[in-house]
């Protein structure tokens, strides 16, 4: 099982576990508040906005040029943002730390 | 050209300038029509604002028929996300297991009908009849006031003989007057008793904002559901090997839910009012003029979309704007999206083919522009699937 922490806006640290689908439905199924994922996972909606941890950030990987242009003009982007519904659940991102953005 | 085929209209525009230009009633308007533009306008909510004379952000504007400010979607930040904090949560109940089932329920039996008729007229028969009946779960009012609803046709203040019908958009407010004066005397837990009790920074909601978020209500889900769920049905019809491909794969529903709200981009702009002379995609746009957020143009930007023309019911990457972008993204989408979900999974599993007898296209035309929004009429007859 893969590990991911994330932390929510009101600093609340929440652990989930999964070994399939994206993070944004592993999100999405325990409730972490910020994640919405309204559009279900096809990079239209911007409701599953992180933050990567830097020291993360190589394992996560950068953002497609699609899902950077959506994220371009989100009031909450850093350097290290990423729409959470194109980062899959697997070993490579085991233990790594999100800040939900919003 | 197939009945169910919506051709984009903006492309050599969209390529060559970038821009648009329409006139409606004196008052014209610019049209974003590049994806990226479209997102940078709509971001842009301090050049570009929504918090202009009621009804002037609408195309055709509305300005003549209507005083009162929709809230929040007439409404810029920071006052917006307030208001938009109050709605949100009850805009959510359609992802609740009761409403789902409820939704199931009325869904179910319209195709339950429309399976025992000869011929089903689409808009009036089916798919005004179900975004009415739908709309009472979202209310959570009876579901007889649905009958009301049928009666006042595809658009809340347009009708068949105008565009903007001020006679027809009294017979809205009066009936609106009506019932929020019946939630004060009995509160419930509707939606008009939810804004009743609701508080904006520790103020109640006046009258006046409660009917701005009625009528947004009413009036931002009507025909674009309506033309969501008619085109649906038209494509469907023309492409039964997509619904047997959902049957075989239901993972893929919620691809195809995003990528026909895409392809069919119900509602095809929302306008802004300019604050300061400034440009739009290179195009000189002075303060106090109007330009639209082009959704339909934008979600077939080949630079963003492959095939745009096409209808992939597996797209996994759609970053489509058809819900809009930013801060006043689709109030309504979760809602929309549920019908839409259901609608789909009960074709699967009870729509063998359906089959197109006549149809009569539903154009808009914008300045030199004509597109295809949906049908005025589209007769069809539904057959059942094959396993029943």
């Amino acid at each position: 099982m893969t590990k991911i922490t994330f932390i929510t806006q009101d600093n609340e640290s929440i652990i989930v576990e999964g070994n399939s689908g994206n993070v944004m439905e592993l999100a999405v199924q325990n409730k972490i508040k910020g994640i919405e994922g309204n559009c279900g996972g096809v990079c239209s909606c911007a409701t599953c906005h992180v933050h990567v941890q830097p020291e993360d950030w190589d394992r996560v990987g950068a953002p497609s040029t699609l899902e950077s242009d959506m994220l371009e003009f989100d009031d909450h982007v850093s350097e290290y943002s990423r729409l959470c519904c194109q980062i899959n659940v697997d070993d490579t991102i085991d233990g790594i730390v999100l800040k939900v953005a919003n | 050209m197939a009945k169910s085929e919506i051709s984009d209209p903006f492309e050599k525009a969209r390529l060559e300038k970038g821009i648009g230009e329409m006139d409606d009633q004196n008052d014209p308007v610019i049209m974003a029509l590049r994806h990226k533009d479209v997102r940078r306008c709509a971001h842009n909510h301090k050049t570009f604002i929504s918090g202009a004379e009621p009804g002037r952000i609408v195309i055709p504007s509305e300005v003549s028929i209507r005083d009162i400010r929709q809230i929040p979607f007439e409404v810029d930040p920071p006052m917006h996300g307030v208001y938009r904090a109050v709605v949100e949560p009850w805009f959510k109940r359609p992802l609740e297991a009761d409403y789902n089932t409820a939704l199931k329920k009325q869904i179910g039996a319209i195709i339950d009908e429309a399976l025992s008729k000869d011929v089903v007229e689409v808009v009036k028969e089916f798919a005004l009849v179900l975004q009415s009946r739908a709309l009472t779960l979202l209310f959570n009012v009876p579901f007889s006031e649905s009958q009301t609803w049928i009666s006042w046709g595809t658009h809340v203040f347009r009708s068949q003989e105008t565009a903007l019908d001020a006679s027809k958009a009294n017979v809205l407010y009066d009936y609106i007057d009506k019932q929020i004066t019946h939630a004060i005397a009995n509160p419930g837990d509707d939606f008009y008793s939810m804004l009743l009790a609701a508080e904006v920074n520790e103020k109640k909601l006046t009258k006046e904002e409660i009917k701005g978020v009625i009528i947004l209500t009413f009036a931002g889900g009507r025909d674009t559901v309506i033309n969501a769920v008619t085109n649906s049905i038209a494509y469907f019809a023309e492409h039964p090997k997509a619904l047997h491909r959902l049957k075989e794969d239901p993972k893929l529903v919620n691809f195809a839910i995003e990528e026909l709200i895409r392809y069919f981009s119900p509602l095809t702009h929302m306008g802004r009012v300019v604050t300061e002379d400034t440009h739009v995609c290179e195009h000189a746009v002075k303060a106090d003029s109007r330009i639209s957020l082009n959704w339909a143009s934008a979600n077939r930007d080949a630079s963003v979309f492959e095939k745009p023309n096409e209808v992939l019911i597996d797209r996994k990457i759609n970053p489509h704007v058809a819900f809009g972008f930013g801060t006043h993204n689709c109030l309504g989408a979760t809602h929309a999206r549920q019908i839409l979900k259901v609608l789909i999974n009960i074709l699967i599993d009870k729509v063998g083919s359906i089959d197109i007898i006549e149809a009569e296209d539903n154009i808009e035309t914008l300045g030199e522009f004509k597109r295809k929004v949906g049908f005025n009429s589209i007769k069809v007859k539904f057959n059942a699937s094959n396993t029943l």
